[in-house]
């Protein structure tokens, strides 16, 4: 086996340090803070005018000749400034879904929309009664000649306030098992039977509930056969799954810093923090567990660069990742006491609350894109050859 | 020589059969005594009629009784005594005086009296040349201990697996039920990572990263807790069958806790871990 993790974007690097100075306001980091809204508008327009965002795409539906790997250096370097690009993450996961499921005609229109920065997708999977029982979605589409009617209501549409359009989960077919009667469609948000109300979230992200009242949609923008929704949804959760919580590298940098806290911070009798045992013992085992999740991270990418579409490989990932880093943040805030509790307005937050937003904004990771009770099953069927328990 | 990583292999193998020969020691004693050019040493030891083995502790003084892994059936240990790497060689016809000690893991083990006249000592190296050499050897231990135990938890897990498919209980077999599933599932993701960073930390070590000893550190404590929880859920999946000695369950439960032992307390090679981690050296 090769562990070398050369760093391929080392080269532009630099590049796109200098690109975020001239390009980022600073601004932009503090509003997503603050509103939890993790979509900048004016910052999208300009990634699509350069023609950053479709770096590295075919050209046939819009992909420029912009370098693919200057531009994940891009986006990497504005979300290591705290701006997270949410919206583009969504987007660029359906435009990616399509390449395998679209029609030639969706492609064009729906990747070459997102590549221009004009079309940007939210996920309507989630809804009041299903969550990790994606599969149970109740919201309906019924046929109407050659348009769809839709009416129904979906949870945590998150950036819906600042998209375009939604990637819809829905019923067509009552009379089938729950799987085989779901079909899949990208319906304008702009429509008036469309509502979006703001929900608000520990972590600090708004998200959204979203309503539909007898919203009109043509047949060409179903993605997929009719009642054939979920084997499209299977390659959307692929490609959400398989960051695996960000293969611990968010984790590590945390555990580095309170580390360096923990050695010069004292205790009440003049010892440092660090040199209790039990510290030490808490902060390699975070250590340890963030170093298993890169390599299972890394396991994911090996899959997919020998060709392979990665399903079990990227639940273990996300199991391991999500889990482990939570377990962290318990730790982290027990070893920091008192001042952990502290938001970062107050002044003397250690290190800025960063363990206190990380320990809030790390609870739904476990959650979203298949709980992780979910994600032991499909290792329990898949690694294990367990028999399937959910009907 | 031939590559950590192949011998991780080998390793993981024995400890997937419980394999009863001492290979982890055979393997890094001979390397060891090949590392520092002790070609008088060596003879026997690559057709294996001559049996090396090492100490895990620093030998603090000669009249130090000390338990050694593989120490009933080696002929030759090596061990840090102060700063030299000294050999001690024993002849066939003492070998009584290290007799095997009853143990939870059936392992060869044998306390081993430095201050016996009757062990034949060789200085091999002195000063930083011994500490580098024996610190490179104890590592290459804990890489390969960790690749035994991934081994020995991997034929746990499948071992419990089989059990709950066939077993039935309430109507149903035991594979059906939730809580057996999902703990399961964790004991094998966390094997998948196990055997990732073992193979990492042997990866470490055959291309000199500078990280090789803290990754062998991590493999070490990691694969030791990954086994013993695997060995451990798996044995309670058996229900009363898991504790006869009928079942082999048992034989790995027992090993998953005894084997990561010999090198002592986990808690404190995870503190170890922690200064590798945090400061960049032991503390």
């Amino acid at each position: 086996m090769d562990f070398n993790v050369t760093d391929e974007l080392a080269a532009h690097r630099e590049k796109a340090r200098r690109w975020a100075d001239e390009h980022l306001d600073p601004a932009w980091a503090e509003y997503e803070r603050t509103t939890g809204t993790h979509h900048i508008a004016e910052l999208h327009r300009l990634l699509a005018d350069q023609g950053w965002l479709g770096a590295g795409w075919p050209t046939e539906y819009g992909g420029t000749d912009n370098d693919a790997a200057l531009a994940q250096a891009i986006f990497e370097e504005i979300r290591a400034r705290h701006v997270l690009v949410e919206g583009w993450g969504a987007t660029s996961l359906i435009a990616n879904t399509l390449l395998h499921v679209g029609t030639e005609e969706q492609k064009e229109l729906f990747i070459g929309g997102a590549l221009r920065g004009e079309t940007v997708i939210a996920l309507g999977y989630t809804e009041p009664d299903s969550g990790s029982d994606v599969a149970a979605a109740k919201t309906r589409a019924v046929r109407d000649g050659d348009e769809w009617i839709i009416n129904g209501q979906k949870m945590f549409t998150s950036t819906a306030q600042k998209s375009t359009h939604v990637f819809l989960l829905t019923r067509t077919s009552t009379d089938k098992p729950k799987h085989r009667g779901l079909t899949m469609f990208i319906v304008p948000l702009d429509d008036p039977g469309v509502s979006i109300q703001p929900i608000h979230t520990l972590g600090g992200q708004r998200t959204n509930a979203t309503f539909y009242t007898d919203v009109r949609v043509p047949d060409s923008a179903r993605i997929g056969g009719v009642d054939e929704g979920w084997p499209v949804m299977k390659v959307a959760l692929v490609y959400e799954r398989r960051g695996g919580g960000g293969g611990g590298s968010a984790t590590a940098r945390l555990l580095d810093e309170v580390a360096a806290w923990s050695q010069s911070t004292s205790r009440e009798d003049g010892s440092s923090v660090f040199s209790d045992a039990t510290v030490q013992q808490r902060l390699a085992r975070a250590a340890i567990d963030a170093e298993v999740a890169r390599l299972l991270a890394l396991r994911v990418r090996w899959v997919q660069e020998s060709g392979g579409l990665p399903g079990v490989e990227g639940s273990s990932a996300k199991l391991f990742g999500t889990e482990s880093a939570q377990r962290a943040h318990w730790d982290l805030l027990d070893i920091i006491g008192d001042h952990a509790v502290l938001r970062r307005e107050a002044s003397s937050a250690p290190l800025g609350a960063a363990v206190e937003e990380a320990f809030r904004a790390g609870v739904v990771t476990t959650i979203y894109g298949g709980a992780s009770e979910i994600m032991r099953e499909i290792v329990a069927e898949r690694t294990l050859g367990l028999p399937r328990t959910r009907a | 020589m031939a590559p950590l990583e192949d011998l991780a292999v080998v390793s993981n193998v024995c400890g997937a059969h419980l394999a009863s020969i001492p290979f982890v020691e055979a393997i890094v004693g001979g390397r060891l005594l090949a590392a520092v050019g002790a070609k008088e040493l060596l003879e026997g030891v690559p057709d294996g009629t001559v049996l090396p083995t090492l100490f895990l502790h620093r030998a603090a003084s000669k009249a130090d009784r000390i338990l050694v892994p593989a120490g009933s059936v080696a002929e030759v240990a090596i061990a840090l005594c102060g700063s030299d790497l000294v050999a001690f060689k024993r002849t066939r016809a003492n070998r009584p005086h290290c007799a095997a000690l009853a143990n939870l893991g059936a392992q060869p083990l044998a306390e081993w009296d430095l201050g016996d006249d009757r062990l034949e000592r060789t200085v091999l190296a002195t000063g930083e040349a011994a500490t580098a050499a024996f610190e490179r050897g104890l590592n290459e231990w804990r890489v390969l201990i960790a690749a035994a135990l991934n081994g020995l938890r991997k034929t746990a897990l499948d071992l419990g697996v089989n059990y709950i498919k066939n077993r039935k209980a309430f109507g149903r077999t035991l594979s059906e039920f939730q809580a057996i599933q999902h703990r399961l599932a964790d004991v094998s993701v966390a094997g998948d990572g196990a055997d990732l960073l073992t193979f990492e930390a042997a990866w470490a070590a055959d291309t000199n990263q500078p990280n090789a000893a803290r990754l062998a550190s991590y493999a070490f404590s990691f694969s030791s807790r990954t086994a013993f929880m695997t060995c451990r859920e798996a044995l309670q999946f058996h229900g009363g069958y898991g504790v006869t000695l009928e079942y082999d369950i048992q034989l790995y439960f027992r090993r998953a806790k005894a084997w990561p032992l010999t090198l002592g307390d986990v808690s404190r090679e995870e503190q170890r871990a922690a200064a590798l981690t945090f400061c960049g050296t032991e503390v």
